[in-house]
């Protein structure tokens, strides 16, 4: 009996359109966007900046309608799955609901059209909005100052790391040496070798965790810091936290905390209180601003007090006792690292953010992290048995499985997450973290409803049994999507990376 | 709970379901003594009425270019954004969506990163495009650590022009490292002075914004010329993206990476960010790119479509080795700037272009005529210019703001050289009228 997506599924087969490059759409003469009368005299470019300064074409931009782009934006869209269109249960990247409610905060004229430069007696309500989140971030985290300038997590990994390196400095030690455990993000590594660092992986327990020996026999004088994902990527809690860093701060180190997966921690525990040095949130993981298709996020990153003097600058500072009222941006940090954005970082995301923590409060982000951990173990519940668990144990907001248990049908973790296209779904994380085979990792976040989990499980669970029954099938999907699958080889064998009027780039 | 949706009953069932009997033993994996024991010190929660209550309030202390006519630019610039960008970019399946890892339901992103990358190497005159980087400043850090990486060398030549923002972010990115920065003045002219004698076999690459910080344009042919003697790439930085509507693509003048802040097509100032960093290339460093990459390729049934490609220099496949540690960059963003640029096309950008160089122009004439003004550098500017001042700027500054005007940016923190002076700029959404107003209040205190 094969249930098939057309019983358990997410989806109806509606209209789909085909929709060519918008290149392909240009006519000559066409234009899509018009300017008001020009009230100063014309100028000829030539004549003031040179012709040798002046170019003659402007090559690869299309001449379309404005009707042209909007069918061609809102036809490439509907190709895409997301968070508003159903469970996109991607792991580590915490997919949760973005409420519309940011986004009409952000876009207020008052915020989207304030200039990075404009003086600090007219910047006050950004400003003050910028310092509160500062508080908020702080006290969620339990660390004691916060720089919201890093425009990204891997920017605020890089602050993080930069901060313990001038600490280090600033102290005349000279440590060149950082630990990270074999289930890091891989930004993790990256980071700290952007930085110049040599990194040292360090190997997980059988258990799934990081133990503190395993620490111990690592540390030494050159080692700088420890960087620790807690959850981790496997969804568990690194129990040991406490003592790991005992052992790294008692080796003169530093413990950097990644804080993708805080979404399972707030209002729960504070990374802070458990021995984290500096860490840096993603707003758009944890506090809901939306993903963007890749972005824009933000990377706040906190410290405690003894990596304070090191934060980026400017820092928003409020004025106190005879300085009078409001908020300035303080540049007087002689020992920071200076500066990582052109100006105070990715402003429009932590307007959504503070908009979230305002609208949750301590009890409502409690929730969040209460109901994110109920919903991944009881996936997990769901489907253990049918997929295997490779570290049992209790998950927090995200569970880790693998396709060990389809060995034999010839179906892998690959064509599981291509079928579950057909099921309606977005795919889990997959092969990652890179210590699991075959690994599936499933974060559903507080944003999902019991039925909403049931219908993924079913799915789940339906496409096991399809492996055993009619694994061609499974291997042949995604077979309900408007493209199958790609050919993601012959991509990087022979790059074609821009669009050419004549170029291997013509429609087949 | 608005974004919650369990109900008591469900959250019953589903512990059962789990072997747990009350939430809280769903953390028993945390020590106890780790535990916070109390609830989080935030204040209470708002319903959405009161939230944008007090959110307008906040709004209402800044300054926007609907409270003040912005002749502020110095890398963020005040456009006219079409209502079209905003309306599709709010598309749930664009905005609620992530980085396109599974490219058959991600198609809609994937082709716009695509159709980016194609404008991107037609506005720059080079070949290869990434799919964003978060700013301006942090791209060109990236463009430097990509020459340093390409050439093997360790010195990097930051001619005089640089944004001074984007100079600090280049000497951040490259602390740490076996890296040496050297950093040239400007002239009298405003442009940078000339690269040659500190060029050698040592140097990674020169960096030349264009055009340059206080607004002149620079002559890239010789110093892309001398850098090319000496085996030094040339990194053009462009700080002001809609300059390359009028402006010869740097990579016809001999730039071997591109890079530079592109808020000005279609993204709002939102007080600094997210803005949009670009970044390209000759064709030859593309595996040397940082950031994503899409590629066309088949599926298969032999039908055109996109996916991420090259990921083997990023850090999820290579970790510690990779080109850079950037994952989310600034996807959004870079769907906003596409679909501005559809909507202008080749002509639109170029009439927009010429519009800011006739404003300009404008101003800078009457500026000339003013007594008790003077402008810094008569040379060719794009739509930026320094002028010169008779009384302080913060006084002008703050007369031009109870006026409703953000008359420019105070340049004493960046060139005191030039004693009191301002930088200004003028969009197409400074009008004749506002302009003479500026014109006006800079020229106050004349008899």
């Amino acid at each position: 009996m094969s249930r098939g997506p057309e019983k358990v599924g997410n989806t109806t087969r509606g209209i789909a359109y085909e929709e060519p490059l918008l290149f392909e759409r240009s006519r000559p003469g066409r234009r899509g966007f018009a300017l008001p009368p020009l009230d100063v005299p014309e100028v000829e470019p030539e004549a003031l900046l040179g012709a040798e300064a002046c170019r003659e074409t402007i090559p690869d931009l299309p001449e379309v309608s404005e009707v042209d782009v909007v069918r061609h934006f809102t036809r490439l869209s509907t190709w895409n799955a997301a968070v508003d269109l159903g469970l996109y249960p991607l792991g580590s990247c915490t997919m949760k609901y973005n409420p519309r409610q940011n986004e009409a905060a952000a876009a207020l004229p008052g915020f989207a059209g304030a200039h990075p430069l404009a003086p600090a007696s007219l910047s006050q309500g950004i400003l003050q909005l910028m310092a509160e989140l500062e508080r908020h971030l702080a006290e969620i985290s339990g660390l004691d100052r916060v720089s919201l300038q890093p425009a990204a997590g891997a920017q605020g990994e890089l602050a993080g790391i930069m901060m313990i390196r001038a600490y280090h400095r600033h102290r005349g030690e000279s440590r060149d040496r950082v630990l990270i455990p074999d289930s890091a993000h891989g930004t993790n590594p990256a980071s700290a070798a952007l930085n110049g660092y040599r990194v040292q992986t360090l190997e997980s327990g059988p258990d799934g965790l990081l133990h503190p020996e395993t620490v111990a026999a690592a540390m030494g004088p050159d080692v700088a810091a420890l960087m620790i994902t807690n959850p981790n990527t496997l969804g568990l809690f690194e129990t040991h936290i406490e003592p790991i860093c005992e052992i790294v701060h008692t080796g003169g180190g530093l413990v950097y905390g990644d804080g993708a997966n805080l979404n399972a921690l707030l209002g729960i525990a504070r990374p802070g209180d458990l021995g984290i040095d500096v860490m840096h949130f993603n707003l758009h993981k944890t506090f809901s601003t939306p993903h963007g298709g890749g972005g824009p996020g933000a990377g706040p990153v906190g410290v405690k007090n003894i990596l304070a003097p090191y934060l980026p600058v400017p820092v928003v500072r409020e004025l106190a006792g005879d300085e009078g009222e409001g908020f300035v941006l303080d540049y007087d940090f002689p020992h920071s690292i200076g500066r990582l954005h052109a100006h105070h970082g990715n402003v429009g995301m932590m307007i959504r953010a503070w908009a979230y923590i305002r609208s949750l409060g301590a009890e409502g982000l409690r929730r969040c992290a209460e109901m994110a951990v109920l919903n991944a173990n009881y996936l997990l519940s769901r489907l253990r048995g049918t997929y295997h668990v490779p570290y049992e144990g209790r998950v927090m907001h995200e569970c880790v499985l693998s396709d060990r248990l389809l060995q034999g049908t010839g179906v892998t973790t690959l064509d599981v997450a291509k079928r579950l296209i057909d099921y309606g779904y977005h795919p889990p994380t997959i092969y990652f973290p890179l210590v699991v085979q075959g690994a599936i990792m499933i974060e559903p976040t507080e944003s999902e409803s019991l039925e909403g989990l049931d219908r993924f499980a079913e799915a789940m669970l339906a496409v096991a049994e399809e492996a055993r029954t009619d694994p061609e099938r499974v291997r042949a999907a995604p077979t309900r999507t408007r493209l199958a699958r790609l050919d993601e080889t012959r991509a990087a064998r022979r790059p074609v990376l821009r669009w050419q009027p004549a170029g291997p780039s013509k429609r087949p | 709970m608005r974004f919650i949706p369990h109900t008591e009953p469900e959250v019953r069932h589903m512990l059962a379901a789990v072997g747990v009997e009350e939430i809280e033993h769903l953390f028993d994996s945390i020590p106890a003594d780790a535990r916070l024991s109390r609830p989080l010190d935030l204040p209470r929660p708002l319903s959405e009425q009161e939230l944008f209550a007090r959110l307008r309030e906040l709004a209402a202390r800044n300054a926007t270019p609907e409270s003040h006519t912005c002749f502020l630019g110095a890398g963020a610039y005040a456009h006219f954004v079409p209502s079209v960008v905003s309306a599709l970019a709010s598309r749930a399946e664009f905005l609620t969506s992530y980085t396109p890892y599974q490219p058959e339901i991600s198609q809609g992103t994937l082709q716009a990163i695509f159709e980016w990358q194609t404008m991107i190497c037609g506005i720059t005159g080079l070949e290869v495009s990434n799919a964003s980087l978060y700013d301006g400043a942090s791209a060109t850090a990236e463009a430097v650590l990509m020459a340093i990486r390409l050439t093997r060398r360790h010195r990097v030549l930051l001619a005089g022009g640089l944004h001074p923002h984007w100079r600090d972010v280049v000497r951040t990115y490259l602390q740490g490292l076996d890296a040496e920065v050297v950093e040239l003045g400007v002239g009298t002219d405003g442009r940078s002075e000339p690269v040659d004698s500190h060029l050698d076999g040592e140097v990674a690459c020169v960096v030349v914004q264009q055009p340059a910080f206080l607004g002149p344009v620079q002559d890239l042919a010789p110093v892309a010329a001398a850098a090319r003697e000496h085996g030094a790439l040339l990194v053009v930085a462009v700080a002001e993206a809609l300059s390359l509507g009028l402006l010869r693509a740097p990579g016809e003048l001999g730039a071997d990476i591109v890079c530079g802040e592109a808020q000005s097509f279609g993204i709002p100032l939102s007080f600094g960010g997210p803005h949009l960093g670009f970044l390209a290339a000759r064709r030859r460093f593309v595996r040397q790119l940082p950031g994503r990459l899409v590629g066309e390729t088949v599926d298969a049934r032999g039908r055109r479509g996109y996916v991420l490609t090259l990921s083997t220099r990023e850090q999820h496949i290579r970790r510690e080795r990779a080109t850079s540690n950037i994952c989310t960059n600034q996807g959004l963003c870079l769907l906003m700037a596409t679909i501005y640029l559809s909507l202008l096309g080749p002509h639109g950008l170029r009439t927009l272009a010429r519009d800011n160089l006739a404003r300009a122009h404008y101003a800078r004439t009457r500026i000339a005529a003013t007594p008790g003004v003077e402008l810094v550098h008569p040379g060719p500017v794009f739509n930026e210019f320094a002028v010169r001042t008779d009384r302080p700027p913060a006084e002008i500054l703050e007369e031009g703001a109870s006026r409703g005007l953000l008359a420019g940016l105070d340049l004493e923190p960046h060139a005191p050289e030039l004693g009191p002076a301002l930088l200004v700029c003028t969009t197409e959404l400074a009008s004749r009228k506002e302009i003479d107003r500026l014109v006006n209040l800079l020229g106050k205190n004349r008899p």
